[in-house]
């Protein structure tokens, strides 16, 4: 059990800190003593598993959850879920969340004066492939206010959760869109330190994907933390050298 | 060649909409073997206000201490029907309460670890999720444990359960203050 690989620490100038006053939410729900390290042992190195039992074939298409075609620009989001070595992540369940065209969550606490689409709920899920591939079909979400500060709005935004293989690859973040004005004055996309690393949350407009007279697309391409070398691999590489 | 990996983002106010189709308040079953309880608690924030749009996920191992993962490759059983995964939005009132069995001991670095939880936690104003433990009172294995053995000793019982009956935990989550939950560097 001792050769069991741990996962690659995350660079903490590519992740947002807990602490961030410009998105005020944070100023009481961050912890403040510091964190403890945490080895990563057979019970972070596994993780909750799921297939297709758990998941819906049909889950992928928000466009077709109900009576009526949704209002809105219909979008194709896909993409692949790897790790920092390049490795596909086959079978991982990808969740999604997002307002409507209009702006408005199907939610009971999000109360923007704009319409409730009776064919949109706003959510889907479903696992990538043997290739770490996975696809969404929806609509393009509008930009919605919220009341961190003075006329805040938040650009057009698609939450995502992946798991991946390990309780250390768990995943929560939020995909934006080419272009979109709004991002350079949201406190929650200028959280990342890392301007190359907040520039990979937002998506890329994808000729490839698109489907001609029915949808445009973007490319949502999304990376988990890598697996560090357990020392027998490091015996090999040893060995291999010459 | 590292590529970068994506960066967090909070869950926010909505998490519902996408997250709760999956809510397992139920993490083993009767037909589950192992000592059943009830895991009952509150998250509060630093001002003391209860935190009512918070989700926690739940990982653990069944009562043989086996996890039911490609990588655990101990010989021991698995049980159909037992994942191990738990998902449990707090209430209006900010609590949770899911139940499930106390797992058993499983291998850490160096020697056992006590039985344990692993937790991680969701809400709006947290951009990266929160990662702690819960152990179990009342076990002789808890003075062994590396994990606890490497918090301050003050703070060690943040993350131990207290015992309201034979069957029912009681485990609170305080995001700040003097009673700080110990959460995790993971």
């Amino acid at each position: 059990m001792n050769q069991l690989a741990g996962y690659k620490r995350l660079d903490p100038d590519g992740q947002p800190s807990y602490l961030e006053p410009r998105y005020r939410s944070t100023v009481n729900r961050a912890p403040k003593q510091p964190l403890v390290h945490l080895p990563h042992t057979l019970s972070e190195i596994t993780g909750p598993m799921f297939d297709w039992s758990d998941v819906r074939r049909d889950a992928f298409d928000l466009t077709k959850q109900h009576v009526g075609e949704p209002i809105g620009e219909r979008i194709i989001v896909s993409g692949q879920v790897r790790d920092e070595d390049g490795s596909p992540m086959p079978n991982t369940l990808v969740e999604i969340w997002q307002a409507n065209a209009a702006g408005r969550y199907r939610h009971k606490v999000d109360n923007h004066d704009a319409p409730i689409d009776a064919n949109f709920t706003g959510h889907g899920q479903t696992l990538t492939d043997a290739e770490g591939r996975y696809r969404f079909v929806t609509i393009k979400p509008g930009a919605y206010p919220w009341h961190n500060h003075p006329n805040a709005w938040r650009p057009a935004h698609i939450h995502f959760s992946i798991f991946g293989p390990s309780f250390c690859t768990r995943l929560v973040t939020q995909m934006y869109f080419p272009g979109d004005p709004l991002m350079p004055y949201d406190p929650m996309f200028c959280s990342v330190p890392n301007q190359e690393a907040r520039n990979r949350l937002i998506s890329t407009f994808d000729w490839e994907t698109t489907i001609p007279d029915i949808a445009i697309a973007y490319r949502f391409d999304i990376i988990l933390r890598g697996r560090e070398k357990t020392p027998a691999d490091s015996d090999l590489l040893a060995g291999e050298t010459p | 060649m590292r590529l970068l990996a994506t960066a967090s983002q909070t869950v926010g106010p909505y998490l519902h909409l996408g997250l709760t189709w999956n809510t397992t308040e139920c993490i083993a079953s009767s037909a589950i073997a192992g000592e059943h309880v009830t895991v009952q608690g509150r998250i509060v924030d630093g001002t003391g206000e209860p935190v009512v749009d918070a989700l926690l996920e739940v990982w653990q191992a069944n009562s043989f201490g086996k996890y039911a993962h490609p990588e655990d490759v101990q010989d021991m059983p698995l049980e159909p029907g037992f994942k191990g995964f738990g998902r449990i939005p707090t209430n209006d009132q900010g609590e949770f309460r899911f139940t499930t069995i106390k797992p058993g001991a499983v291998p850490g670095r160096d020697g056992i670890q006590a039985p344990h939880l692993l937790i991680s936690i969701f809400m709006r104003g947290l951009l990266k999720r929160l990662v702690t433990r819960m152990y179990f009172p009342d076990d002789d294995r808890n003075g062994r444990d590396e994990v606890l053995e490497s918090i301050p000793n003050d703070r060690r019982t943040t993350i131990i359960a207290k015992k309201l009956s034979n069957r029912e935990l009681l485990w609170n989550v305080v995001l700040q203050g003097d009673s700080e939950t110990v959460f995790f560097d993971c």
